[in-house]
């Protein structure tokens, strides 16, 4: 019998039972839904996680004073990083495009009566460009100021509004813990990332935070852009070997500084974000067993309702294969229109979440592609039972049925 | 020989006891032959015309459909011959009622694999006179109309047999005896029929009669 007219038939039979085979479809509709929307919540958080890290710059590793941390105790000393590692790492690891030190303290900012406490940002020019960071106004440090160690402060978004409001602050002096500096500039707001703000900060010359603000002589961070992510693995090996030979470990023993790449951070943050997508998505999975199950009980029932029609059939020529695929289409159309619906609920849902909370949520082609493939295979697998149990019947038996 | 069988038996266990619907059958219908089955209720006529049918296998005896032993046929070949070489009609039509008569002439066709499905279930409504109701369900239609859309399926795939189970035992005697002369018609187009009746006038009307009682032929075999 041809396809269409099978097709034709399970149709027929569908639309003669509108509210039943609703209802049957109900259960498909609500799973896929829920698969749908679970699986773009897990999307939504880590396009999120994603876009945070790379907010953070791009090819970046970071280097840290102290070991690794190894059951939450930090080995090795916090004083390990100097001026002088930058300049060596600078000098002799290729495939460096730009590095920054970063010294990093708390402090008080003041102009006239209005104050915040604030991030003192003692780093290079450089920073900008491997944190991506721009300037709405002004200018930044030049290398003559970073030298002579010049008392000059380029002021996040977020400082500029607490001091100045929305006046401009170019050219206008504050004092952090005492000292005197002039604003030369202030930074585009790159928007508060949940876990810090980056805009919440006073970027000053390295040597100035050094000397005049902080008072310490070694470096909290060092920030190194690689070429491209292809070299970012080697010049980290090459930073590692380096600053052992500087620091004079022995081989052996532990690093008394730890770098943190980038990529790494990525692969972790995606291992986190992809157990919690399978985790959702495996409960909304559930939901569509159950939904399975009302499918191949609506089959049975029609099946067993329509027994004398089956017996009919095969007494004009039908063979088993015949009434199996009849029937087998039928769920599969149940399963497949389910399916479809279920998408549509599920961009609904997920539409609905991130309008009402703060949760983003992306609905991925791949997602939709399993729902269909999923619910296709529910009323296959489903409908089997049913439809085998059709197929198998006598002819005589079933044209007896009353 | 059309239709040839030996020694057919068909027993069903009820209980503890054994009903033999069918001992020991043997029967010979010749290509074009009209021929009635008569007998009592309950001496097998059913049973017999399911097997001949191929709706049923026997339990034992032999089955020789136009030269081919049918008594132990595969599943799909049975249904295959139901669908090209036998016509079956029910004494309760058994048509299906969510499609019109057009569509249920075509469901044949349709399993048989046929392309020309519309025209050639046209052509057999045409044959049984109802060219003009082919739109319409079965359930707007009368009894005698319903039979004849029965007849129409069984002959769409221009079966060599036709058999019919009681065909006008549901049918007042005037719609009856338009169902006979329909399957007088089909006859003298050659088709070997069969059919079991309680009426002697319709036995009356066909070639050969044939009389059943508690599962053997009686006379006329
Ligand atoms: N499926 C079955 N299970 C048990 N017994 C059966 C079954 N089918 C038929 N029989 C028995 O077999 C015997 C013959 O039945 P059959 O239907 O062939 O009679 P019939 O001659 O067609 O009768 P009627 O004229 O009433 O239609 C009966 O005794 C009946 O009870
Ligand atoms: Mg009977």
């Amino acid at each position: 019998m041809l396809l269409w007219t099978i097709i034709k038939v399970a149709l027929g039979s569908l639309l003669a039972n509108k509210m039943r085979s609703f209802l049957a479809m109900l259960g498909i509709i609500i799973g896929v839904g829920a698969v749908i929307s679970m699986l773009a919540l897990g999307a939504g958080a880590r396009h999120q996680v994603m876009n945070r890290i790379t907010a953070m710059g791009t090819n970046l590793l970071v280097v840290r004073p102290g070991g690794a941390q190894r059951r939450g105790v930090q080995s090795g000393s916090r004083e390990s990083l100097t001026l002088g590692d930058a300049e060596a790492v600078l000098q002799s690891v290729p495939d460096v495009q730009a590095l920054a030190p970063l010294v990093r303290g708390r402090a008080q900012v003041k102009y006239f009566n209005a104050n915040t406490d604030t991030t003192i940002a003692g780093t290079s020019l450089s920073y900008l460009a491997i944190r991506g960071f721009e300037l709405a106004k002004g200018r930044a440090f030049t290398s003559v100021e970073e030298d002579y160690a010049a008392r000059v402060a380029v002021l996040g978004s977020a400082v500029s509004t607490q001091l100045f409001g929305e006046r401009d602050p170019v050219g206008e002096r504050i004092r952090v813990k005492n000292v005197n500096f002039r604003v030369i500039g202030v930074l585009k707001a790159k928007g508060d990332q949940g876990w810090f703000n980056p805009d919440d900060m006073v970027m000053v010359p390295y040597l100035t935070a050094m000397r005049r603000v902080l008072g310490q002589p070694y470096l909290d961070e060092l920030d190194v852009q690689a070429q491209d992510a292809a070299t970012l693995a080697r010049v980290e090996t090459q930073i590692t070997s380096l600053l052992r030979k500087r620091h004079r470990i022995r081989a052996g023993a532990d690093d008394d500084f730890h770098v943190r790449n980038q990529a790494e951070l990525i692969e972790m943050a995606s291992t986190v974000t992809r157990t919690f997508t399978i985790l959702l998505g495996g409960i909304a999975g559930i939901s569509l067993l159950v939904g399975g199950i009302g499918i191949m009980n609506i089959m049975l029932v029609t099946v067993t309702e329509r027994t004398r029609e089956i017996g009919v059939r095969k007494a004009i020529g039908a063979r088993d294969r015949d009434v199996l695929s009849q029937f087998l289409i039928e769920s599969i159309l149940i399963s497949g229109l389910g399916g479809i619906l279920g998408i549509v609920l599920g961009f609904g849902v997920a539409g609905i979440l991130s309008g009402l909370s703060d949760y983003q949520t992306v609905v991925e082609t791949q997602s939709v592609i399993l729902a269909l493939a999923v619910s296709g295979s529910v009323g296959v697998f489903f409908g089997y039972y049913p439809a085998r149990r059709a197929a198998r019947l006598d002819p005589i038996v079933a044209l007896r049925y009353e | 020989m059309m239709i040839e069988t030996r020694a057919l038996r068909k027993s069903y266990q009820l209980g503890e006891t054994t009903v033999r619907a069918l001992d020991g059958v043997d029967l010979a219908v010749r290509e074009g032959e009209m021929l009635a089955i008569t007998g009592p209720s309950g001496s097998g006529k059913s049973t017999l015309m399911h097997i001949l049918g191929c709706l049923d296998t026997p339990d034992g005896g032999e089955y020789v459909l136009a030269g081919e032993d049918v008594a132990r046929l595969r599943k799909d070949r049975l249904a295959a011959i139901r669908n090209r070489r036998i016509g079956f009609v029910f004494q309760s039509f058994n048509l299906l009622p969510r499609l019109s008569a057009l569509e249920n002439v075509e469901l044949p066709l349709l399993y048989g694999g046929r392309h020309d499905a519309k025209n050639a279930a046209a052509q057999a409504l045409e044959t049984v006179g109802l060219r003009e109701r082919m739109r319409h369900e079965p359930s707007r239609l009368s009894g005698g109309e319903r039979q004849r859309v029965a007849i129409a399926r069984a002959i769409v795939t221009h079966p060599a047999i036709i058999l019919a189970d009681e065909p006008t035992g549901n049918l007042d005697s005037r719609t009856g005896d338009e169902i006979l002369a329909l399957f007088q018609r089909l006859n003298a187009d050659g088709r070997t029929l069969i059919l079991v009746t309680h009426s002697a006038h319709v036995a009356a009307h066909c070639g050969r009669e044939v009389g059943m009682r508690d599962g053997r032929v009686v006379n006329g075999g």
